[in-house]
């Protein structure tokens, strides 16, 4: 379950690019709640993914997870709690690594690391078990270097990796925006199958307005750094992709009117 | 080239794979370039030099010398982590810094340790016993304390700590995104890397029976040269060839330095060394880069990603 209150972020405080990247965001997810977020450039969704895996350290407002209130945790202190997968497949894996070391790695977070070898023989095995899963040949090749495998097949590593300790959040920041169509396809369809298994509490950020109203039980909206759309259930399935544009400019329209108004 | 030379050369190769394996951690692990070394090695020679000649326990002497050099690493590690100072400048400063320091704690520029007991000296009576030469027990014994280190790295480096550690320096984003505290591993790291290079320095002094302020001009550039010597030696992405690796490149280096300066047609001398080095370095570098023009543009790209 994720609780965030009031979250209120700025970048470059006092300089001239100062922006108020998240302006009173309220959000709470129940647990096993698969959510997608939408919104322009610069609307905050990555912004509200970084405070909550701790990343942005916010200026006000609180984030808890499971009732623990996290707000002043810095991100490996969160990273038992939540696990992420990034937009660019390069920066969710180490390259040089192989792909049972990244695997290693995954499933010792949120724990004390100690000096008992990383891989042994019984890991080995239960990675190559579940790397099996994925289908795609990979657990003949768990001492490949994670950089010779493919954009698709690393980010379908990171979700695995996601899994691998337990932890019951899923942050996801457009992770298939670097993919190819078909590819983007099976890595989501591989998200939708490993939220469901694990039970994982999910926001999943995306640019595309389908896969937003596709995936997941509830899409919200972020403009100017503020929630402006919160839809779910019954409500939601009766929505279309046009539905949204529409909803989209209808809040960029009340936008341009306050700013008028302001100007005025 | 002369047995006694060539034997000279393995020794001092020997004892400067600790300083490859030093800068291996921090350059190849970390990816923190790190110049404190030019400062460790003759801190570990000082320290070393000194505690003995106060009649301390040799191994206690080295054993604090390691302790010198862990303590310098960690100064750099919190320039750059704590202060966000540039690693390489935080370096610098941390080198030039232990300058002065190596000067108090010898009280002068140079110590003698000729007579005096050191960790060598129950191996040297070992040796006459069976018919070695001293010349011949020194790079044995050198040899002996390299093993043991590589064995030890291998193992930590394949640890779930060690892994975390190669994670850090690999993609540091992702290590914390995965738990990793990647400040105390840059600490450890930075630790573990100047204890190596200061025990070299304390087997240097013990070996050659001195200490010197100025031993330690070039100690990375030495260090960097072994360890790029030893990736294009032994190419492997396993840990423990790539530490055998640092080994043989530092042993090959002194080697090809000695066969540089001896012969005479070439008309070095001596005080060319450094000059060789960084030729060495520079062309080790250069090298891969112009073999295949093809290739390395391929190379770079897949960098630049």
């Amino acid at each position: 379950m994720i609780a965030a209150k009031n979250l209120h972020v700025t970048f470059g405080r006092g300089t001239p690019l100062e922006k108020h990247a998240l302006r009173g965001v309220d959000l709470a997810i129940p647990s096993g709640q698969f959510v997608t977020v939408i919104g322009s450039n610069g609307a905050g969704k990555s912004t509200v993914l970084g405070a909550l895996a701790g990343d942005v350290i916010p200026e006000r407002g609180t984030v808890a997870i499971d009732g623990t209130d996290v707000t002043r945790w810095n991100t490996p202190r969160r990273a038992g709690l939540v696990a992420r997968v990034f937009q660019d497949p390069m920066a969710g894996t180490c390259a040089t690594l192989s792909i049972e070391e990244n695997m290693a790695l995954a499933a010792a977070r949120g724990r004390r690391r100690g000096l008992g070898a990383a891989v042994g023989t019984r890991q080995r095995a239960g990675f190559a078990e579940r790397i099996a899963e994925l289908g795609l040949g990979l657990e003949n090749r768990l001492k490949d270097q994670m950089g010779l495998l493919s954009g698709g097949q690393r980010q379908a590593v990171s979700l695995l990796m996601a899994t691998l300790a337990g932890s019951r959040i899923l942050l996801l920041d457009e992770h298939t925006a670097a993919l190819d169509p078909s590819t983007a396809d099976f890595v989501l369809d591989l998200t939708r199958r490993i939220v469901v298994e694990h039970g994982l509490t999910t926001l999943m950020v995306t640019h595309s307005m389908r896969h937003a109203l596709d995936y997941g039980d509830r899409t919200i909206m972020l403009h100017e750094g503020q929630v402006v759309l919160d839809v779910g259930g019954q409500e939601r399935a009766g929505l279309d992709v046009p539905d949204l544009l529409a909803m989209f400019s209808r809040v960029r329209g009340q936008q341009l009117a306050d700013d008028a108004l302001l100007i005025g | 080239m002369s047995t006694v030379a060539l034997l000279g050369a393995a020794e001092l190769g020997l004892v400067f794979a600790l300083v490859a394996l030093g800068v291996f951690i921090s350059f190849r692990v970390l990816d923190f370039p790190d110049l404190t070394v030019d400062g460790s090695f003759p801190l570990g020679a000082a320290v070393a030099a000194t505690l003995i000649l106060a009649d301390w326990n040799p191994w206690v002497a080295t054993g604090i010398a390691m302790l010198a050099g862990a303590a310098s690493g960690i100064v750099t590690a919190t320039l750059n982590v704590r202060f966000k100072i540039l690693h390489l400048l935080a370096s610098i400063l941390t080198m030039i810094a232990l300058f002065s320091i190596n000067l108090r704690v010898m009280g002068r520029p140079n110590v003698a340790i000729l007579i005096q007991d050191t960790v060598l000296t129950p191996f040297y009576d070992l040796g006459q016993t069976l018919g070695l030469s001293d010349a011949v027990v020194r790079p044995l014994f050198v040899l002996a304390v390299v093993l043991v280190v590589v064995a030890l790295l291998a193992r930590f480096l394949t640890s779930e700590f060690g892994l975390a550690m190669r994670a850090t320096g690999v993609n540091a984003r992702m290590a914390r995104a995965q738990g990793v505290s990647t400040d105390l591993h840059i600490y450890v790291g930075m630790a573990l890397s100047n204890a190596l290079v200061g025990l070299a320095g304390a087997l240097f002094a013990q070996t050659n029976g001195f200490a010197d302020v100025t031993s330690g001009i070039g100690t990375i550039v030495i260090g960097l040269a072994a360890v790029i010597v030893g990736e294009t030696v032994v190419r492997s992405r396993v840990i423990v060839w790539m530490l055998v690796g640092c080994v043989v490149g530092s042993i090959l280096y002194r080697i090809a330095i000695q066969v540089a300066l001896n012969a005479d047609f070439i008309g070095l001398r001596a005080s060319d060394l450094n000059l060789v080095t960084a030729l060495l370095v520079a062309g080790a570098l250069i090298l891969p880069r112009i073999r295949n023009p093809l290739k390395a543009r391929a190379g770079a790209e897949a960098t630049s990603r």
